[in-house]
């Protein structure tokens, strides 16, 4: 077979981008302390071992406090934003689009750091509250994509149909727009919650003593020892966001099918 | 059509005005459309019969003048407790729902028991030829389907008037003809106003009873499909409505027409009054006629050489450069024995009326 220049890039970069990700699990099993070939044998030890770190279960409370708090808040107001892009016109709606989807390319640690300077400015404590506001601004852009997508394919007419029939326009929204957005609902509420799951800085920066899971991973590095059950709990976290990424874009999916729309890009 | 005069028109529209910001969208709309009547609004894109449409739905909030349905004035009165349901251009029939779901969406809210909705919608469906479909998902229905489900939905409330917007804009030929000839027969069955907007002058003269004619958000003229054809008020309706020639005069005594010769003022229809100095003449195709050898004209006749010949197969358009003329006039032919379509460039003997010309003062 002839060797493809293309191709073999194509695998060089699929090896560079997973093989990391690939040797975290790898070191999660082995049964040893040491992060180095060759391995030793198999175990479940380092995931048990999870279990009896309170620490751990406060920060991994605090992330799913965050987390959902985040998705819920991200998605609403990413509704509205997405309903008032796709249905109205008012002035300037470009440059207020593009000022809402803007986190999307800021750095995030310039973002921590204006979000720390203000919040100090303010004489707020940084607390999960904060953090919460942090992620949900980083979120929006994302929720938005995901729902202008499912708004944006509603014909207008339908909510006038709904209420020429006799529909208020409350009724309208909920017999017939909710049902057609919710996949899209339901993906931007699972897209936000990895994403503020996953995220560090701006959590590493407004986390004041109450750390995230991925704050207090980063502060278990200082322990060579505890390094295995860091790769277990990494293990679970990528485990968990290839899930609930599937799951997302099989709703985006139905969602559009349902409306017997063609798919156009997406996460996966 | 089953007027019913007597009490009084079921809408009415008094000075109807609409601006968007600067843009005068309609002006000074007023008319009246009768109960049982097959009323349409037709006109170019633009010229405000949707608008229109949707003023009386309730869609649009007009800027001035009233609306009354039924001696009601409407000012205020949301879509949904309006008498009126509508067919949207789209169909916007409810994806996520089942046909039978869509067509009972509006009794949601009538408050009739489980059996009689079932029944209203088997008889819904049966009424637009879809009394098989009603379990289907409504994401896979046909263009035409669509349309049904729609009249349906919009009809099973029995509204006092059902608004058309471009109904049959979306399918394709053979199946609009058809469709035309359904929902006259539909409408003279259940006796609802229909108002229909449409930019198809044939799909309006075929199937209304009335036709308002508008441009840049006026009514040009209100009149039957005939009075609109044989008699269009202005020089705009005429070019809008069918075909017509346009053959530049001179009216002074007489009325003297480029290519065809002088012609008596009486008898010519006039439809702007007396006119002076430059006109134009109209004449519609069917009313010349290729003269065969054998043949002469019933009133007059002119020479001229063909310049082109569309074939329809039952019938054929031609071009003929008339003596004395820049521009050729068209004329159409029914295809009989014995008339053989003639050449491009074969020289034509045309015969024409006065009666049938229309006159305009330009």
């Amino acid at each position: 077979m002839r060797i493809r220049p293309l191709g073999v890039f194509a695998v060089l970069y699929l090896v560079f981008l997973y093989a990391p990700i690939v040797l975290l699990p790898l070191f999660a099993f082995n049964d040893g302390t040491v992060i180095a070939f060759p391995l030793r044998g198999f175990t479940w030890g380092w995931f048990a071992e999870l279990g009896n770190i309170p620490a751990l279960h406060e920060a991994t409370l605090n992330s799913l406090i965050i987390a959902c708090s985040v998705a819920i808040l991200a998605t609403c107001l990413g509704m509205f934003a997405a309903r008032a892009a796709t249905r109205y016109n008012f002035p300037l709606k470009g440059g207020i689009m593009g000022f809402i989807m803007l986190p999307l390319v800021l750095p995030e640690v310039i973002v921590a750091i204006s979000l720390l300077v203000v919040l100090m400015q303010l004489g707020l404590e940084t607390s999960i509250f904060t953090i919460i506001l942090g992620h949900t601004l980083l979120c929006m852009p994302f929720a938005i994509a995901i729902l202008q997508g499912s708004f944006a394919g509603l014909d207008q007419s339908l909510e006038e149909a709904a209420v020429d029939l006799g529909e208020t326009r409350a009724g309208a929204f909920r017999l017939v727009i909710l049902p057609l957005v919710v996949p899209g609902i339901i993906a931007s509420l699972l897209i936000c919650f990895i994403i503020s799951l996953d995220e560090f800085i701006i959590a590493f920066f407004l986390s004041g003593n109450e750390p995230t899971l991925p704050v207090y991973l980063w502060g278990q590095l200082r322990f060579p020892a505890r390094l295995p059950v860091v790769m277990a709990l990494g293990t679970i976290l990528v485990a968990l966001s290839i899930v609930l990424l599937i799951v997302a874009d099989g709703f985006r999916r139905r969602g559009l099918r349902k409306m017997g729309q063609n798919d156009a890009g997406g996460f996966l | 059509m089953n007027l019913d005069m007597n009490s009084g028109p079921l809408i009415s529209l008094n000075g109807v005005n609409k601006y968007y910001g600067d843009y005068h969208a309609l002006r000074d709309i007023s008319a009246e459309i009768g109960a049982g009547e097959f009323f349409s609004l037709l006109g170019p894109s633009g010229c405000g019969k949707t608008t229109l449409l949707r003023a009386i739905a309730g869609f649009e909030e007009i800027s001035g003048g009233t609306i009354t349905l039924s001696g009601k004035d409407m000012a205020g009165v949301p879509p949904n407790l309006r008498p009126t349901n509508m067919v949207f251009q789209s169909y916007a029939i409810f994806p996520h729902l089942s046909v039978e779901q869509n067509v009972g969406f509006g009794l949601r809210k009538s408050g009739m028991g489980a059996a009689n909705k079932a029944r209203a919608i088997g008889a819904a469906l049966d009424m637009v030829g879809l009394g098989h479909l009603g379990g289907r998902a409504a994401h896979a229905l046909s263009g035409g389907q669509r349309q049904r489900v729609a009249l349906a939905r919009a009809l099973i409330l029995k509204p006092k008037v059902l608004l058309l917007d471009e109904p049959l804009s979306a399918l394709d030929r053979k199946m609009r003809e058809d469709m035309q000839v359904e929902l006259m027969k539909l409408q003279r069955e259940v006796g609802i106003t229909f108002v229909l907007v449409t930019h198809d002058q044939e799909e309006a003269l075929v199937m209304s009873d009335r036709i308002a004619v508008m441009f840049e958000g006026e009514i040009a003229q209100l009149a039957d499909p005939e009075e609109l054809y044989r008699r269009p008020a202005t020089k705009r309706v005429a070019d809008f409505i069918g075909v017509m020639n346009f053959l530049p005069a001179q009216a002074g005594e007489r009325l003297e027409v480029a290519g065809l010769g002088p012609v008596d003022l009486e008898g010519v229809i006039s439809p702007q009054g007396a006119v002076s100095g430059a006109c134009s003449v109209g004449l519609r195709p069917e009313t010349l006629s290729l003269l065969y050898d054998g043949e002469t004209a019933r009133s007059r006749e002119v020479r001229g050489v063909v310049d082109e010949v569309v074939y329809y197969g039952d019938m054929t358009y031609y071009d003929v450069r008339l003596d004395g003329l820049e521009a050729p006039v068209r004329l159409s032919m029914r295809n009989t024995v014995g008339r053989d379509v003639l050449d491009v460039g074969a020289q034509a003997r045309v015969g024409w009326d006065p009666r049938a010309m229309v006159v305009f003062p330009d």
